[in-house]
């Protein structure tokens, strides 16, 4: 086997489909990429056992064959040779030795036979559909920030993505917590996506995902099963495993009667919760939210590093509320917000609190409050 | 106090009469003719105690059972657990505690075992601590028959030193509690304890700034606070044996070799402790843990022992009105290796349900067919009972569970530990979804 491809067009692909391979391996061949050359076109897998990335691009092939080669190793050269650069890259005479050469540099590597690579089992995924790639990773930027890392509760390491009804429209929906903060994020249902079975996206696939469709336009395709989702995106074609639990029933935790609104222009409150927070302990990180007519005032204390107060002007005419928030839960969600302002609607200070933008209906964000 | 003053304060003091009298080498009291005199040069300078109850359990069950007075008694569990303590009598024998009670039976044959009452106990070291509370309000307790005091500045309260205010202490332990004690006298904690434990039973022993180092230097460096099995291996394989072997060696150059360690090893071994008498010393966990009868290998074996824990240590939390974030499972197996493992949990919890079932993932993970002798669960990271148990956005019935295990324990309040029970205490298993996870392991 033999191929020549210019530099940048191999790093880019390398580039997505090493970041499945993990770190440390007991299984030395899931250190590999899979490379496959042929008809003009080499394609790269990478696999973790649970996800697998494949990406294809054209190249000069100068001899059909496929091997395996340590992912990491051949990034990293490829990353640090010369832009511009012509790599060719072929099976030695000798056995389990593959030789990338550059120009004037020239690298051995070990290969591994290519047919103890372990291959995704292809299994059929019924449920097919295509989104806008910015509705993809917007719906991803809105939720993945409330993923939980708790291990015990590992259906909540993930987003929970399922089609449902509201207010009579079919609608797509995902939905992330992690028991203190809550994401859910909505948009109409695609095409095809009717009877899709509701499915928990893993952390790691969620943030590859994000990584395939930054700074791209254009459509994704989805296909699905109960246990298996496939994302293909231009010469890429992401497959996760699922995971396999069940995600808690939001909807009973998202209150309905919280009778207080508070509006406040976003940029200055994220700017304030900021500036305040600064004083808050490293542990609790709390802020200390007091709303009057008209007037909120933000303030943090801690034995340690003192006392910090804002005054915000706000909309607010309800009877006067004392609430408690992590900062930095404040803040992913400011975050996220497009509008010029947030709402939150409270209750009291030990209920669950809804934020929403002003400006847009498709996302909900419910947070705990926490006791200052 | 300069060289003067302590030539004249008196250094001689009689436990059973409490008279007091200049230094003279006697061999029993002048007023009441006992033997049990304590001559000290620094006697009536030292202010830090250390006080231990003698073979606290076995004498408690003595004091209850006079019949008991002359035999050997150990205070232990069943065939496979224990010594929790042996009476003075049975130690004769080479019995001690935390033998294993089938060694002990061998040692002491005609030994009479009783099953610890730890409510008796508890009721008991607390009648203890409230009259070392008379005699100064500085007492740490250790555990529930040791504790520090801190004497400083009692002089003026009792119009005694402290060494008879200790004196006096014991003597009222013994006759209105019906126990004796220990008493370790000094100028810090370290060398206190280290005091207490010379002369046991009904012993009052003296450390001064004179002797420390002498007094130190001879004894093995297991005597430092600190220094356990692993780092005793450490020192010996360093050639380090006595007390006098750290003495002789610069503190720079212990830090070096033992980092922080390093800075006690020198200070303690030259006699120097600058840690407080503090009022609470606060607890770092909660725990329980059983050994069983036979060693344990499946889950349905081990569930019910497993919540029977998490309902103790869940009580032990609810009775102190804490909570704790880090679940720790302890697990011991037969050839006695132990393995802990941990999570920490998304928000503080008093809960039993919750702690069991966190310990219940855990436990899942070494079922593999290794069998184990004892169970442990332990809580962590402690803080208080108002942030306990928040409400959970991704447990919608959280708030269900809660309410019931409150009315659980309401219910046990009036009618006692026994009224209600869970079916998962019987070997009933239900096992709630979070201990289910497909096991895949790392690849």
């Amino acid at each position: 086997m033999k191929f020549t491809i210019d530099r940048a067009a191999l790093l880019r692909p390398l580039g997505h489909v090493q970041s499945v391979v993990e770190r440390r391996n007991t299984i030395p061949i899931l250190a590999n990429v899979l490379l496959k050359a042929g008809n003009g076109r080499l394609s790269l897998t990478a696999t973790d056992m649970d996800m697998d990335i494949v990406e294809s691009v054209d190249c000069n092939v100068n001899g059909d064959g496929t091997l395996t080669v340590p992912a990491h190793t051949l990034y990293d050269i490829i990353r640090k040779l010369p832009d511009g650069s012509e790599v060719s890259l072929e099976a030695t005479g000798e056995a389990g030795r593959v030789s990338v050469t550059a120009g004037r540099s020239s690298f051995t590597l070990p290969a591994l036979p290519a047919d103890e690579f372990p291959a995704m089992s292809g299994e059929d995924l019924p449920h097919r559909f295509s989104m806008a790639a910015a509705d993809t990773k917007s719906m991803i930027d809105r939720t993945r920030f409330a993923i939980s890392n708790e291990e015990t509760r590992y259906y909540l390491n993930g987003i929970y993505l399922h089609a449902t009804e509201a207010n009579d429209v079919a609608v797509m929906r995902a939905v992330a917590t992690d028991g203190h903060r809550l994401a859910r994020v909505e948009m109409p249902l695609p095409d095809g996506a009717a009877g899709m079975p509701a499915v928990i996206i893993p952390r790691k696939a969620i943030n590859e995902i994000h990584k395939l469709i930054e700074n791209t336009e254009g459509e994704v395709s989805i296909a699905l099963s109960d246990s298996k989702l496939c994302f293909a995106f231009g010469d890429t074609v992401l497959t996760t495993k699922l995971i396999d639990g069940t995600f808690p029933d939001y909807e009973r935790v998202i209150p309905s009667g919280n009778d207080k609104t508070l509006m406040v222009n976003c940029k200055i409150f994220a700017n304030a919760v900021d500036r305040v927070a600064t004083i808050s302990t490293e542990k609790s990180r709390s802020v200390k939210l007091q709303m009057n007519e008209g007037i909120l005032v933000l303030s943090a204390s801690s034995p340690e590093s003192g006392t910090a107060r804002e005054e915000l002007e706000v909309s607010y005419s309800a009877e006067p509320i004392e609430i408690g928030f992590n900062s930095r839960y404040l803040l992913d969600i400011a975050n996220q917000i497009e509008g010029e302002g947030i709402i939150f609607s409270l209750a009291d200070a030990a209920s669950p609190t809804i934020v929403r933008d002003q400006d847009d209906d498709s996302s909900l964000y419910v947070l705990m409050p926490m006791r200052v | 106090m300069t060289a003067a003053a302590a030539e004249r304060s008196p250094t001689l003091l009689c436990r059973d009469c409490l008279g007091w009298f200049p230094k003279r080498s006697l061999e029993s009291c002048l007023s009441c003719g006992s033997p049990r005199l304590i001559q000290h040069d620094e006697l009536s300078g030292l202010t830090i105690a250390h006080i231990d109850c003698d073979a606290f359990y076995a004498s408690v069950e003595k004091r209850d059972d006079p019949s008991l007075a002359e035999k050997p008694v150990i205070v232990g569990g069943g065939q496979r657990g224990v010594v929790s303590a042996a009476c003075y009598i049975a130690r004769i024998d080479g019995v001690h505690s935390a033998m294993p009670m089938f060694k002990a039976l061998e040692a002491c044959p005609n030994a009479v075992v009783i099953r610890p009452d730890m409510r008796k106990y508890t009721a008991v070291g607390h009648e203890v601590r409230t009259l070392m509370r008379e005699a100064t309000p500085l007492v740490q307790p250790i555990s529930i028959d040791e504790a520090f005091l801190d004497l400083t500045g009692t002089e003026r309260l009792h119009k005694a030193p402290p060494a008879e205010t200790l004196a006096r202490l014991v003597a009222r332990i013994q006759e209105e509690i019906g126990i004796t004690a220990s008493i370790g006298l000094s100028y810090n904690k370290f060398l206190a304890k280290v005091a207490s434990d010379i002369d046991k039973p009904r012993g009052f022993s003296v450390i001064g700034r004179a002797e420390a180092m002498t007094f130190l230097a001879p004894r093995p460096t297991t005597v430092i606070w600190g220094v356990g099995k692993s780092l005793h291996r450490k020192l010996l394989n360093d050639g380090l044996r006595t007390v006098a072997d750290l003495q002789a060696i610069d503190e720079v150059e212990l830090v070096r070799r033992y980092g922080t360690m390093g800075t006690r090893l020198a200070r303690f071994s030259k006699g120097v402790d600058d840690r407080q008498v503090e009022l609470t010393s606060k607890a770092k966990s909660v725990s329980n843990e059983t050994t069983f009868k036979t060693d344990l290998t499946s889950a349905e074996q081990l569930i019910p022992a497993l919540w029977r824990l998490c309902e103790s240590v869940s009580a032990s939390l609810k009775h102190k009105h804490i909570s704790g974030q880090v679940v720790t499972l302890k697990l011991k197996t037969a050839d006695f290796r132990s393995l802990t493992r941990r999570t920490n949990l998304a928000a503080p919890t008093q809960l039993a349900d919750t702690l069991f079932r966190t310990a219940l993932a855990l436990l899942e993970r070494e079922l593999d067919g290794r069998r184990y002798r004892l169970l442990g669960v332990a809580v962590s990271e402690l803080g208080e009972e108002r942030d306990a148990d928040p409400l959970d956005l991704a447990d919608p019935d959280a708030g269900r569970r809660k309410k019931a295990e409150q009315a659980i324990d309401q219910v046990r309040e009036k009618l006692g530990r026994s009224a209600i029970k869970k079916g998962r205490g019987f070997g009933t298993v239900i096992r709630p979804q979070s201990s289910r996870r497909p096991h895949h392991p790392r690849r």
